[in-house]
Parts: C-alpha cells; structure tokens; sequence
C-alpha cells in the first residue's frame, strides 16, 4: 500500500467520523459532501477512476442538494406552523 | 434500559462488527490480484473484440448492458414518480406566478457566489458534454457525464436566475428529453435482437480502437443514458427548487 493510499484511507475515516459526530442537519450535509470528495480521492488512489468520477457527482452534487433542498423545505414547513400557532394564540 | 445498559451493548457491538470487518478484509485477496478469471477476462474482450478503450464503460454498456438497461428505467420510474407527487400538490400557474415574484424580490445570494455560478456553467456544461461523449475511451460514461450536466443547470440556479431557470429548462422539454433517453436505450437493446442474435447484442461496427465512434453500440447507449439521466436528474431537482419557491411565496 502507497503511502497516498494510506493518507486517501485515514481521510475518509475522520471525514466519515466527523459525519456521524455532527449534530445540526445542515452542517452534516456539508461534512456528508466532503466525505464523498474523499472517498473519491481514495478511489483515484486504488486505480478505479470510472468509481471515482460517479462518486464525485453523486456525493459531491446531487447528494448534498436534495439534502439542502429538503431541508429549506422542512424549515419553510416548520416557519409556517410556527406562525400558524402564533396566530392561533 | 439503563443509559449504562445501553452504553455496553452499544461499545460490545461495535467491538464485534469492528472484529468481523478485520477478519473479513484479511481474507481479501491481495490488491491487483483478484480470484477468477472475469477481471483479466473481460477487459480484454473489450479491447480485443469490441475495441473500447476504457473497459469499464465497455462492461457496463455491452457485457452488462441489460443491467444497465434496469438501472436506467428505475432512475425514469424515480424522476417520474417525484413530478408526479410534487405535481399533485400545486395548481397550474402557480409555479410561474412564484417564480416571477421570487425574480421581483431580487437575488438573495451573495454578488460573489453569483458571478462564480455564471463563471462555472460554461465549462461545466463543456465537461458533461465530453465525459458523455468519451466515455469509451476515458473513464467516465453516460451517468457521470448526465449528472454533470444536470449539476449546471443549478449552478444556474445557484447564481440566483430563478426566471432564467424557468426559462432554460422548459418541462416539456426536459420530460421529452428524459423519455427520448430511456426509450433509445431500449431501442438499441431490441435492435440486438432484431439485428443480432440477443437483445443488447452489439450489432454496429466496431470502429477503431481510441477513436470517438469506436466501440459499436458502446457510445450510442453512453450518449443515450447520458440524455436520459441529465434530463431525469433536472427533472427531480428543479421539482424540489418548484417547490420550495411555492413554500417561500405562500409563507410570506
């Protein structure tokens, strides 16, 4: 094993423990990408580049959007029962 | 349970799935020496019989292309199935009324994200072009080629042009688009029957090894999938823009 394969390995195992260790959703979409990105590093690294280009645009792109996407919508959700009650009141 | 209860079973399975992975990745072969014959194999009858230069694309769009063929029709039944629930929810109009009054509001983005989103889209679009094209000959494909497309259309809409969005990306356009794709994959995969001896068998001529058109139905089916999946992937992504532009008009 090369010593980049090393690095590529140690990479994904903090961003992928920084992952599960954040809390807030929208921080953990940010940490979820950058796990992704080094994942694709490290399939680089093993000589699978075909891997490493689906991983990139899946992990990288559409992974982190639906995310952010679903979660405006939760918070929009969330604002509008907020003031629902508000007015209830 | 007890926290402390819960704290141990927790740690002692851990300790257990940490142990069988170790024993598991110990009776990996060694890396570059796969057990079977289907690794040295099949990039040879890639390169030898069907003269695709990247093998992987070759297995994916021509030893395995009937998977590829499932794996295409569900991300169709999935852009489907979103539109339709997210359709079900909005009246007709109100996603051009929402649009026009997001444009009114103004940019909410920053000038500089902005002006990096307009710089982006060009070479971006570039790129998805060429990886869908070269797909047999450098890695890449249809599917990574397709989501890199689709990834500039919103960086358009990271630039803040909700109306220019509407506008680029008719849904007629990129409903068509999405059905033309998985619809000519599943031409080629009758033609093989037609023309050859089985569905998916690669009935045009195979061309020269590392040029464009090299590889038969390789291309043919990397471009399709690559139309097919920049369409399907704009069409579940601007459903859930549509959607949170309806939720931030009607919460105001």
């Amino acid at each position: 094993m090369t010593a980049l394969q090393t690095v590529c390995l140690l990479a994904v195992a903090v961003a992928g423990t920084a992952t599960v260790l954040t809390r807030e959703p929208l921080r953990q979409a940010v940490a979820s990408g950058s796990l992704g990105l080094a994942l694709s590093v490290l399939f680089l690294a093993f000589g699978a580049p075909d891997v490493a280009l689906s991983q990139i645009v899946v992990a990288g792109v559409a992974v982190p959007v639906m995310v952010l996407l679903a979660l405006a919508k939760i918070r929009t959700v969330d604002r509008a029962a907020a003031r629902e009650d508000a007015d209830e009141r | 349970m007890s926290a402390r209860a819960r704290l141990v079973l927790g740690l002692g399975s851990l300790a257990g799935l940490g142990a069988l992975l170790v024993w598991a990745v110990g009776g990996l072969p060694d890396f570059g020496h796969p057990r079977g014959p289907y690794a040295d194999l099949a990039p040879r009858i890639m390169l030898d019989e069907r003269h695709v230069a990247n093998a992987v694309t070759g297995i994916t769009f021509d030893l395995r292309g009937f998977d590829t063929l499932g794996e295409e029709l569900i991300l169709f039944v999935a852009a489907l199935g979103a539109a339709v629930l997210l359709r079900a929810q909005r009246t007709e109009g109100e996603i051009e009324e929402a649009a026009a009054y997001e444009e009114r509001r103004g940019p909410g983005t920053a000038d500089a994200l902005r002006a990096l989103g307009a710089v982006l889209v060009g070479p971006t679009l570039l790129l998805g072009i060429y990886v869908v094209v070269h797909g047999a000959l450098t890695p890449g494909g249809g599917f990574q080629g397709g989501v890199l497309l689709a990834g500039a259309l919103l960086l358009v809409y990271a630039a803040g042009q909700v109306a220019a969005v509407e506008r680029v990306r008719p849904a007629s356009l990129v409903e068509v688009a999405d059905a033309v794709g998985a619809a000519a994959y599943t031409l080629v995969a009758l033609a093989g029957l037609v023309f050859g001896v089985a569905v998916m068998d690669n009935v045009l001529p195979y061309g020269t090894t590392g040029s464009l058109l090299s590889g038969g139905t390789v291309p043919v089916l990397s471009v399709a999938v690559g139309v097919e999946v920049t369409a399907g992937v704009t069409l579940i992504l601007s459903e859930f823009v549509d959607q949170m532009l309806l939720r931030s008009r009607r919460g105001d």
